[in-house]
């Protein structure tokens, strides 16, 4: 199959190119960029005028709830559900049913993934078995199978020895050990502390809950020297931590949500179970801190945390709701949001959803490494094509995601995905009017 | 999707359902303490009954057990005439396999008028008005941690009863105010009805600071809290509070906040106390007080069934 994309905006956030051009595609990769010579001879042209040509988006934190939770959502949903939303390669989480904690587990949803050829898809293996906390899963088979890293996804893992070795162990090898800075004991409320919680009556989380954490791993990194990505910071304290700990080298990064730049504690509003998040929403200041530190890099990577939640498990009393939401078609839209009301250059809002979590996935990529998240001749031909100009309404039962459940429906986002290319192939093109 | 308006109130600004009490207006709070007040004579005749809600079916649905609280709505809904059916669902029917909303759907095609609610769970009540039929009403008797507002509209009514005017009062609300959905109701009523200081009495794990964000003044001694005060609202130390990491224990509570006659000479002299019931004896209150002439703990009862014939009366007249 060879493409030849025409008079796009070729906008490429690693290399900085913005401008308009062509985009040659022959055997999966991308062979020419900019100026396609007139011999070159395609099988489908894509007329890209008006449209930006971007790297396809690299999101670091999905649920695809396969296997165990088929009811909320299937590799082929969630899948699709990555393609209309220009998402080319994702990481999913290690907490399925059961945890990917075994070689066979992660080679099938691989198998499964590569099957279907849509979005590239990168596993987080279990950092301890069943993500009990106890006993570490066999890193290295894990590894072989496709792991780029090893995570408790939500379930913290409260033996502070059990993670002094899980990281001694991982650094041995390399390996990138995946947490989200939560203290079990404190970290246990439904909403994060402070006014509303305390009006409603609902459990909160104190902001402490993330800083005695974060404090515990950089004690543990500094003393081990693993390589940790902290995931889905929340507070504005946070934020400062991490800055501090970067100031002095430890090598550490971290990701926000899509949620968590965008909403606040007060948009639960009269209980609304949409908001029902984890980590949850906090206030104002802490919103504020994390939309900048997304923008002068101190977080590297923005994720859509997809959690395909089943509508029964959200019609319950708010503390009772299942917490998530569905994020992988709102990624773009959210981000390109965040980026025209924070005045960035389309680039830099773009590279917190390609150039930057590839960065942050580094070695893990393998031969992919130098290409994925960006536009390179030679390189794979992953791309996203999206107008600019375009705003739609999200309506939830217009997603193709298993999950209906978002706390953005009704909002009103730029950005509508018009195709997105994976190694070379169209895999998903909306409907051009 | 949620509605944005305040989902107790129709588009003209009347009471449909009966939630929370904040965000009411002081007209509705004012509204419902008048209607009260005609229904107390209808408690001292010999037939006691009004026919207002004749034919209408009340729902009693407790997901949380409460004696007290279940017969006070459901003497109010007989005085009324309403045919009251009482459910005992035990706290969790999603562990008997229905949802929240299955029983509500299933109740709703009874051809109920209107549910009265207790869960355990914040925002329980919240999300049965928002799914059962637009004729159907819902009064919220206690849920979770949240609210329990027609315990806080009778609590105003006893203080306006002895008090007559909100606007020159000192309320000092003494004990577990976190958890207390009593606490919470009777804050956003005082609040509202124009009382200038409210007080929040107890140790730092039951009396958090960021209470204050609710409009009260934290105390955290006893003798500081109730100095000056009109009004004294005692709040039950629930069981399993008593010892833990909340408090050493009920005896050490009582030494620091309960009520004493020597505690209660810090009020004013014509100061009122008050409890929501059950009380605990010797844990916040001491019985000289509890039956001291200075407790109005029992006519708080009688207003009790005065203050929700008021409420269901009134927000059955108004139509989504």
């Amino acid at each position: 199959m060879k493409i030849h994309i025409k008079n796009g905006r070729i906008v490429d956030p690693a290399s900085g190119r913005d401008e308009t051009g062509d985009i040659a595609i022959a055997a999966g990769r991308i062979v020419s960029l900019g100026k396609v010579s007139a011999d070159f001879t395609a099988n489908r042209t894509i007329d890209a005028s008006g449209l930006v040509v971007a790297p396809g988006l690299v999101d670091l934190a999905v649920r695809l709830r396969e296997p165990g939770h088929e009811h909320e959502g299937m590799l082929e949903s969630e899948m699709a559900a990555a393609m209309a939303g220009g998402v080319t390669s994702l990481v999913c989480l290690p907490d399925t049913d059961p945890p990917l904690d075994e070689p066979g587990l992660v080679e099938m949803l691989k198998f499964r993934a590569r099957n279907l050829n849509l979005a590239r898809l990168y596993p987080l293996g279990a950092l301890t078995r069943g993500l009990q906390g106890d006993t570490l899963t066999e890193m290295a088979e894990l590894t072989e199978a496709g792991c780029v890293g090893f995570s408790q996804a939500e379930v913290a893992c409260r033996d502070t020895l059990v993670l002094h070795r899980a990281l001694q162990y991982a650094s041995t090898f390399g390996y990138t050990v995946w947490l989200r800075p939560n203290d079990s004991w404190l970290g246990n409320g439904v909403a994060a502390k402070g006014p509303l919680a305390t009006r409603l009556g609902l459990s909160g989380v104190p902001v402490i809950a993330e800083t005695i954490a974060l404090n515990t791993i950089f004690e543990l990194v500094r003393d081990t020297r693993a390589r940790v990505h902290l995931c889905r910071i929340s507070s504005a304290a946070g934020i400062e931590l991490i800055r501090a700990a970067k100031a002095e080298g430890l090598p550490v990064s971290c990701d926000v949500s899509v949620n968590h730049l965008h909403l606040t504690d007060v948009d639960i509003g009269y209980f609304n179970a949409a908001m029902r998040l984890t980590p949850p929403l906090r206030q104002q200041r802490d919103r504020d801190a994390i939309r900048a530190a997304l923008a002068d890099g101190t977080v590297d990577a923005l994720v859509s945390d997809h959690t395909p939640v089943d509508a029964d498990a959200k019609n319950l009393p708010f503390a009772e709701a299942e917490p998530g939401a569905t994020g992988l078609e709102l990624l773009l839209g959210l981000t390109l949001k965040w980026g025209t009301e924070s005045g960035l250059p389309l680039a830099k809002s773009l590279s917190a959803v390609t150039q930057r979590p590839v960065a942050v996935l580094g070695d893990a990529l393998d031969s992919l490494g130098s290409s994925t998240g960006r536009l390179v001749e030679g390189g794979v031909a992953d791309l996203c094509l999206f107008d600019p100009a375009a705003h739609w309404t999200v309506r939830p039962a217009a997603l193709r995601s298993q999950g209906k459940n978002t706390p953005f429906a009704g909002y009103e986002l730029p950005g509508k995905v018009i195709a997105t290319v994976v190694g070379g192939h169209v895999a998903f093109e909306a409907a051009r009017d | 999707m949620l509605s944005k308006r305040n989902p107790q109130l129709n588009a003209h600004g009347e009471l449909i359902h009966l939630l929370s009490i904040e965000g009411l207006p002081k007209a509705v709070l004012t509204q419902i303490l008048d209607t009260a007040g005609t229904f107390l004579s209808v408690n001292d005749r010999e037939v006691k009954k009004v026919p207002l809600l004749r034919g209408k079916s009340v729902f009693n649905l407790f997901f949380e057990n409460s004696t007290r609280t279940r017969t006070t709505f459901e003497i109010a809904a007989k005085r009324l005439s309403a045919d009251v059916i009482n459910l005992d669902i035990a706290r969790s029917s999603t562990a008997k396999g229905e949802s929240l909303l299955d029983t509500i759907a299933n109740l709703s095609a009874m051809h109920a008028d209107m549910f009265v609610v207790r869960h355990s769970e914040s925002g329980a009540p919240y999300l049965i008005a928002q799914h059962c039929a637009p004729h159907v009403h819902v009064v919220n008797a206690g849920d979770g941690r949240h609210a329990h507002p027609t315990q806080g509209l009778l609590d105003m009514y006893t203080i306006r009863h002895y008090k007559r005017d909100f606007t020159q009062l000192t309320v000092a609300i003494v004990g577990d105010i976190v958890h207390s959905r009593v606490a919470r109701s009777d804050i956003h009523a005082l609040t509202t009805l124009g009382v200038p200081e409210i007080r929040a009495v107890g140790p730092k794990t039951l009396v958090p600071g960021d209470l204050r964000e609710m409009g009260v003044r934290v105390c955290h001694d006893m003798a500081e809290g109730i100095r000056g005060a009109d009004v004294i609202i005692m709040l039950r130390l629930q069981n399993e509070r008593m010892s833990g990491a909340m408090l050493p224990s009920a005896g050490e509570f009582f030494k620091n906040y309960g009520l004493t006659p020597e505690k209660l000479a810090f009020a004013k002299p014509d100061a009122i106390v008050m409890h929501p019931g059950p009380i605990n004896r010797g844990v916040e209150i001491d019985s000289a007080v509890a039956d001291g002439t200075q407790s109005v703990i029992l006519p708080q009862v009688t207003f009790g069934i005065a203050v929700r014939m008021a409420v269901m009366s009134i927000i059955a007249g108004n139509n989504a």
